[in-house]
């Protein structure tokens, strides 16, 4: 991540002052001509027996994995009304919508023919194929962020009857968000069930759909949980000083949420493993590594998150955020390409060239920056002025969220 | 959320429940006259004939990048055989050489398997890739996007892709020459094989003669017609003097693995349906009670704040 480096001037200071950044968006550019000249080949290790490689595994199934928070803490706010979350909602849904957006972006360096990648929508439709779901969910849930996120852009643009439109959409917009993203979630998971004899019994499970989706929601909340930490830090000038205080009871909340979806699937998975006889596997090279995804990447950071959460040590569970995400992170990479084509002979696997690594490099600068545009531009880390003001002399609290109900009188 | 909202985002959810989503491949088992190939290895002397006939038919096909190098080397050198090759781009089928101790060499030739239930047609999201009735599994390469999900999804790593292309890279993979089938040719491979190794015919009439070799010389073959049931049967059938295994064919299971994935797809719709009913009663109903526990509460709560939605907050602190 490379918003370590930002330290909350403006774009084209920040950019001129800082030549990591400067290095990373050449090297991105001109790896992109290369990438839309020569072809695929000419950036990637890519082979015949090895067609997805770090693009999938990281822009894809992580990216998508970790932009997860948008949904689990709208769905927690908006539908089970979780009000500790709130602080968090607009943060959390600025995040997924660019991790989308940015996910759609790879997915045109990544497919051969970018340019009809709307043939299955219009042309024709491979129904049959788990990746037509995909493609739709992404196109669908894409819509759905937008939506949910026109409150604040009305704000910044001051369109009051909009603005009041559009939040009184916001609890429907979030149930639909909610059915699109989990759908979305485990259809990633499902990807793989088409390779059962390519890809190691360890990780082959006929429950990875929700494999996928149970990680994805405490990935997606150790996620907000990280971001919320960096804002903090790096961009406290884009933010109010309620969105600072009240981030603790959200972090607090987060880890309690991410501590339970671990729980669920830590138990699960060791139950499949037992149940499916696989635990004759874990005394190989194979065996220790996956011991160390479940172990290291999910156990360890769930009991960190149990003591941070019982003892409201907000350190642990950030600490534990961050373990949390990189052993989601280990486990899209290792369904994508350590556990994929396992019997391959050494010669013939895959391993990422430096030029795959730079283009990704290069597409998460693209987000933070943006990320960091929007946030100095739309009221998502603070309360916009005006509309707060309003809302305040017209409904006195009455303990209802969001619904029109407030805004018509 | 009011009660319309939860109304029409209901019946919006029933409606995707019952919607009729075909997620099935075209039956398999409705293609009896499908055509296949019979490869018989202990026939096969690795003479690369059906290499040269099949670079002969595909030529025109075939992409011609600047570095073309098919063939590397002339199709009569059989000091290549020495290395084990693959089909790309270039080339639809190659023949491997397999030295297994105590015999002479073994003969396999690769290609495109023409599975009864192809993984590829299944995965395709466009249906560039489809099954025949005929038999060979063929290719639109107008409608293909270039994801490579059918690379990922053969079990038996058949498709090849242009990675080196930028304006139009493609899928490539053996057609089982279904042009020249419809002219009633044989395949190129088959036409030009020396010594019988490769029999073109009825799929279901290839499995009948593959059976009696198998029965009539026991100690020449291993029983067991690679094929036969192998992702759910494909059109090419192997016969072997050695385990299959030993000759790079992989144990692939008896399931067409495109039913792995047919049973997720056909439950997304209802599971969405589902989802949405129960998510939109829980936030409807759940927001009712919260509203009317503070409706009680009186209107000065001071829990206020929290209860206030995301997009309604007070001014506080500010920049």
């Amino acid at each position: 991540m490379t918003s370590g480096r930002t330290n909350g001037q403006g774009l084209k200071g920040h950019v001129r002052k800082n030549g990591l950044i400067f290095i990373i968006l050449l090297v991105g550019l001109g790896l992109t001509l290369l990438r839309f000249t020569c072809g695929i080949g000419a950036v990637t290790n890519l082979s015949d027996r090895n067609p997805w490689g770090f693009w999938m595994a990281f822009d894809l199934l992580c990216g998508i994995a970790v932009s997860a928070g948008g949904f689990a803490v709208a769905s927690a706010y908006y539908i089970f009304g979780f009000k500790q979350f709130h602080v968090y909602v607009r943060a959390a849904l600025t995040t997924a919508f660019l991790g989308y957006f940015f996910e759609v972006i790879a997915l045109l360096y990544e497919v051969g023919q970018p340019w009809r990648l709307v043939y299955p929508f219009f042309l024709s439709q491979g129904t049959t194929s788990v990746l037509f779901l995909v493609g739709l969910c992404v196109a669908l849930y894409l819509t759905v962020l937008s939506c949910e996120l026109l409150p604040a852009l009305f704000e910044r643009l001051d369109r009051k009857k909009a603005w009041e439109t559009a939040v009184r959409l916001a609890a429907p917009l979030a149930v639909i968000g909610a059915v699109v993203a989990v759908v979305h979630q485990s259809s990633l998971g499902s990807l793989y069930l088409i390779v059962p004899s390519k890809m190691h019994p360890l990780w082959y499970s006929r429950f990875m759909p929700l494999f996928f989706l149970l990680s994805s929601l405490f990935a997606g909340l150790s996620m907000v949980v990280v971001e919320g930490r960096l804002a903090h830090k790096f961009m406290r000038g884009f933010m109010d000083d309620r969105h600072a205080r009240d981030a603790d009871r959200a972090v607090l909340a987060c880890g309690r949420g991410a501590y339970l979806f671990m729980l669920g699937y830590f138990v699960i998975r060791c139950m499949e493993l037992a149940a499916g006889g696989n635990l004759r596997y874990l005394f190989s090279g194979y065996g220790v590594w996956f011991l160390l995804e479940l172990v290291g990447g999910v156990a360890l950071p769930a009991f960190m998150y149990f003591i941070g959460v019982r003892s409201g040590r907000l350190r642990l569970i950030q600490r534990a955020a961050i373990i949390a995400v990189l052993g989601v992170m280990l486990n899209r990479f290792n369904v994508g390409l350590v556990a994929f084509n396992y019997n391959l002979p050494p010669a013939e696997r895959y391993f990422p060239s430096w030029m795959e690594v730079a283009i990704s490099v290069f597409l998460v600068t693209l987000l933070v920056i943006a990320y960091r545009c929007i946030c100095s531009g739309v009221p998502i880390l603070r309360t916009h002025e005006n509309y707060g003001e309003e809302i305040r002399e017209k409904s006195p609290a009455r303990g209802s969220k969001s619904n029109s109900s407030d805004v018509k009188r | 959320m009011n009660r319309r909202n939860f109304l029409s985002l209901a019946s919006a959810g029933i409606v995707a429940a019952a919607s009729p989503v075909n997620c099935r491949t075209a039956a398999a088992e409705g293609h009896p006259e499908a055509a296949g190939v019979l490869h018989d290895s202990t026939l096969c002397i690795g003479c690369r004939s059906c290499e040269a006939a099949c670079q002969s038919v595909n030529a025109a096909v075939l992409p011609k990048p600047e570095n073309y190098r098919i063939p590397e080397k002339p199709f009569y050198d059989r000091s290549v055989l020495a290395a084990k090759r693959r089909t790309d781009f270039q080339r639809f089928t190659v023949v491997n050489r397999y030295d297994v101790e105590n015999r002479r060499p073994v003969h396999r030739k690769f290609q495109c398997n023409h599975c009864m239930e192809p993984a590829c047609a299944s995965a395709c999201f466009v249906k560039a890739l489809y099954k025949t009735p005929e038999g060979p599994v063929l290719y639109r390469p107008e409608l293909c996007v270039g994801c490579r999900y059918c690379m990922v999804a053969c079990p038996f790593y058949v498709p090849t892709y242009d990675y080196g292309n930028a304006w139009n890279p493609l899928i490539y993979k053996c057609t089982m020459c279904a042009p020249r089938l419809a002219s009633g040719e044989l395949p190129g491979c088959v036409s030009q094989c020396p010594e019988k190794a490769l029999i073109f015919g009825k799929r279901s009439e290839l499995l009948k003669i593959a059976r009696d070799r198998v029965r009539e010389f026991p100690e020449k073959y291993v029983k067991h017609i690679y094929g036969e049931h192998e992702a759910g049967g494909t059109c090419w059938l192997y016969l072997s003097p050695v385990p299959h295994k030993l000759l790079d064919q992989p144990e692939v299971g008896n399931e067409p693995v495109s039913r792995l994935t047919s049973g997720i797809l056909e439950s997304a719709g209802t599971t969405a349906g589902i989802l949405s009913v129960l998510l939109g009663a829980v936030c409807f109903f759940g927001r009712r009670r919260r509203n009317g526990a503070a409706e009680i509460d009186g209107a000065g709560a001071s829990g206020g704040e929290a209860h206030k939605g995301v997009f309604q907050s007070g001014k506080e602190g500010g920049q």
